[in-house]
C-alpha cells in the first residue's frame, strides 16, 4: 500500500553490524544492509551463520503475523516456487517492552524487470509474460489472488532469467476482499471491476505491470480512466503486438490464467507463422527482415520459457 | 455462527477544533460505547510532517480506540479504507485479546505468544473482518479550509465503499457533516449499503467558519442508537461481538 512516505513514520533503521538475535528460536542474524522499505516493515540483507538471507521487521505485529501466514500457506501449496522460502518467525527484543517482530526469507538477488528488460531487450517481454501467468495459474489454482501485484514486487534471477514475486503480503484467498493494493495497478481505481479477490483481478494488474515498464512515471487516470488506458495501450509499440490480449485482460474477458496464456502463445505462434507464409510469398527484403525479427523473438521466448520450466 | 457488528465514526478534517468540547473526551465516550473513531487529517500541500492545529488527529484516534492518519489529498483514497480496515482488525484484536487473558491470564496479550501459535489467532481475526457487519459513520469537517478538498473527500468515500463492498460482510455508510446549519451536525446521506450516488449531494455542502469537533463526534455517536432502518442488523447485534468466532 503506497502512501506519501514523508509524514510517516519513519522503518526501524539498524545500524549494519547490529546482532537480532530471536527471542523464542534464538537464531543470530548480523544485520548487513538495508534492502528496501515498505508500508509494513524494513527488509534487510542478514548474516547467519554465513548465509545470505533477507530479514523483514517491523513494529506492526499484527500485519507481520498476517504476511507470515500467507507465506506458510504458499510453502504447503506449492513448495517455495512462488513466494520466497520462509525459514524463520520471530520477535526481537531490544529493551525492555520493546518489541519488534521479523521473519526471516531465502534472499533473492536479481533486478528489476524493467532494467532487465531495458538491458536485454522487447523479445523478453513474451518469456516473463508466459512466466507470470504460469505462476498465477498455480496460484489461483490453489485458491489464492495475489493482490499487490506490481512491478517492485518482482525480480529477475539470472541463469536461466526467471521472474520472481518477492513480496506476497498482499495475497488474499479467492472470494474475499483484496486485502492490499497500489492504485496504479487496482482495477477498481481505474473503473474496471471491482476489489473482491478473482483471478482476473490479478491479470488486470499483470497488463499494468507491463505498461509501466514503459510509463516508468505511470500515469494519471484523467476524466475519462477507460480511454485513457487503452490509449496508453494503443501507444507503446512493444506491446502492440499482445494488445489485444492486454486489453481482454483489462476488460476482465479471461476468467482464469490458462486462457490468456493460450492467447498469448498464440499471438507468439501466429507471428511465427506468418513469417513463413510471408517467405514463401516472397515478400520484400525489408518486411522479411521485421517478420525475422518477430520470428526470433518468438524462438527466443520459447526458449527461454522452456529452459526455465526445465532448469527449475 | 452469529456475526457481530462493528461501528465506527471515520472524522476527515484538516484542522483544529475550536468550539465546544474536548473532541478526545467525546471520542473516548463514544469508544465506552462500542464506537470505535478514526481520524484522518488531511494535509494542504504544502505542509510538512508536524503542522500545527493537526496535533489533536492522534489523541482524538488514540481515546476513541480507533487509528489515525495524517494525509496529503492525493493520497485520501488508499488512506480511507486503509485505516477503516485497519481499525476494523484492532477492534477484533481487541476481543481476542480480551478473550485471551480470561484463558491465559491477566498478563497475556497476542504479542506473548510464541509466533506459530499468533498466526493461526490472527487467521480467526481475520476471518471476522472479512465475515463481520460493519457500520461507518463518515464525519466531514466542512469548515471553509475543507472547501477545495471536498472533491476528493467525496471520491475517496466512493473509493471506500468499493473496497469494503467487495468483503463478504455486509456494509451500512451514512454521511454528517459539521458544523450543521443549526446543528453541531448535518445529515447529507443516510444510512446505505453503496456510497454510489453520493456525487449529489456532495456539491451542496456548504462551508463554515467554526469546527466544533468535539460536539460533533458525540451527536454523530448517538446516530448509531437511533437506526430504525437497521433494526435487523441490530438484532443480531445484541450477542455481542464474543460471539462471532465462536
Amino acid at each position: 500500500m503506497k502512501m506519501n512516505q514523508a509524514w510517516k513514520k519513519h522503518g526501524i533503521d539498524i545500524k549494519p553490524g547490529t546482532i537480532i538475535s530471536g527471542k523464542w528460536h534464538k537464531h543470530r542474524y548480523v544485520i548487513k544492509k538495508k534492502l528496501g522499505q515498505g508500508a509494513v516493515g524494513s527488509v534487510y540483507l542478514c548474516d547467519r551463520n554465513g548465509k545470505q538471507v533477507a530479514l523483514k521487521i517491523s513494529d506492526k505485529s499484527t500485519s507481520m503475523t498476517m504476511e507470515v501466514n500467507v507465506l506458510k500457506s504458499l510453502k504447503k501449496v506449492q513448495g517455495n516456487r512462488l513466494g520466497p522460502c520462509l525459514l524463520d518467525v520471530d520477535d526481537w527484543e531490544f529493551a525492555q517492552n520493546t518489541k519488534y517482530a521479523f521473519y526471516v526469507m531465502e534472499y533473492l538477488h536479481g533486478e528489476t524487470l524493467s532494467s532487465f528488460i531495458n538491458r536485454n531487450g522487447d523479445e523478453w517481454i513474451g518469456v516473463f509474460m508466459l512466466q507470470l501467468l504460469d505462476d498465477l495459474e498455480r496460484l489461483h489454482q490453489a485458491g489464492w489472488v495475489f493482490g499487490d501485484f506490481k512491478t517492485e514486487n518482482l525480480i529477475v534471477l539470472s541463469s536461466p532469467p526467471k521472474v520472481r514475486w518477492i513480496d506476497v503480503g498482499g495475497t488474499t484467498q479467492i472470494g474475499r476482499a483484496i486485502k492490499e493494493y497500489t492504485e496504479f495497478y487496482d482495477r477498481g481505481y481505474w473503473g474496471f471491476g471491482s476489489r473482491r479477490a478473482e483471478p482476473s483481478y490479478d491479470l488486470f494488474a499483470f497488463v499494468m505491470v507491463f505498461l509501466n515498464i514503459y510509463y516508468p512515471k505511470r500515469f494519471d487516470k484523467g476524466s475519462q480512466p477507460k480511454s485513457t488506458l487503452f490509449k496508453r495501450l494503443d501507444d507503446v509499440k512493444q506491446l502492440r503486438m499482445y494488445r489485444n490480449c492486454l486489453k481482454d485482460a483489462l476488460l476482465g474477458k479471461y476468467k482464469t490464467s490458462g486462457q490468456m496464456k493460450n492467447e498469448i502463445t498464440k499471438t507468439l505462434q501466429a507471428i511465427k507463422s506468418s513469417r513463413k507464409s510471408k517467405r514463401r510469398a516472397g515478400k520484400s527484403v525489408s518486411k522479411g527482415t521485421s517478420f525475422v525479427e518477430a520470428g526470433g523473438i518468438f524462438l527466443i521466448a520459447l526458449f527461454y520459457y522452456l529452459s526455465s520450466i526445465l532448469l527449475l | 455462527m452469529k456475526k457481530g457488528t462493528l461501528k465506527q465514526i471515520l472524522l476527515i478534517t484538516d484542522g483544529c477544533s475550536n468550539k465546544g468540547e474536548d473532541p478526545a473526551a467525546t471520542a473516548a465516550l463514544a469508544h465506552q460505547q462500542g464506537v470505535t473513531v478514526n481520524v484522518i487529517g488531511i494535509l494542504d500541500d504544502d505542509q510538512t510532517e508536524q503542522p500545527e492545529g493537526l496535533e489533536e488527529v492522534e489523541d482524538i484516534a488514540l481515546s476513541g480506540g480507533g487509528v489515525s492518519q495524517l494525509v496529503y489529498k492525493q493520497s485520501l483514497s488508499q488512506t480511507v479504507q486503509m485505516v477503516t480496515k485497519q481499525a476494523m482488525t484492532q477492534t477484533l484484536q481487541g476481543f481476542v485479546n480480551q478473550e485471551l487473558k480470561q484463558i491465559l491470564g491477566p498478563n497475556q496479550n497476542l504479542e506473548d505468544i510464541e509466533p506459530e501459535k499468533r498466526g493461526e489467532i490472527m487467521e480467526v481475526v481475520e476471518d471476522m473482518g472479512e465475515t463481520c457487519d460493519l457500520e461507518v459513520l463518515v464525519l466531514v469537517d466542512t469548515s471553509a479550509s475543507m472547501h477545495d478538498k471536498l472533491p476528493t473527500v467525496k471520491e475517496a468515500l466512493i473509493d471506500l465503499s468499493i473496497s469494503l463492498n467487495a468483503r463478504i460482510g455486509r456494509n451500512r455508510f451514512c454521511i454528517f457533516s459539521f458544523p450543521g446549519k443549526r446543528k453541531d451536525i448535518q445529515k447529507v446521506f443516510d444510512w446505505s449499503p453503496k456510497l454510489d450516488s453520493i456525487s449529489t449531494v456532495f456539491p451542496k455542502l456548504s462551508s463554515g467558519g467554526i469546527t466544533p469537533t468535539g460536539p460533533a463526534i458525540r451527536e454523530a455517536m448517538y446516530q448509531f442508537g437511533k437506526k430504525g432502518l437497521l433494526r435487523s442488523l441490530r438484532d443480531e447485534d445484541e450477542p455481542g461481538m464474543e460471539e462471532a468466532w465462536n
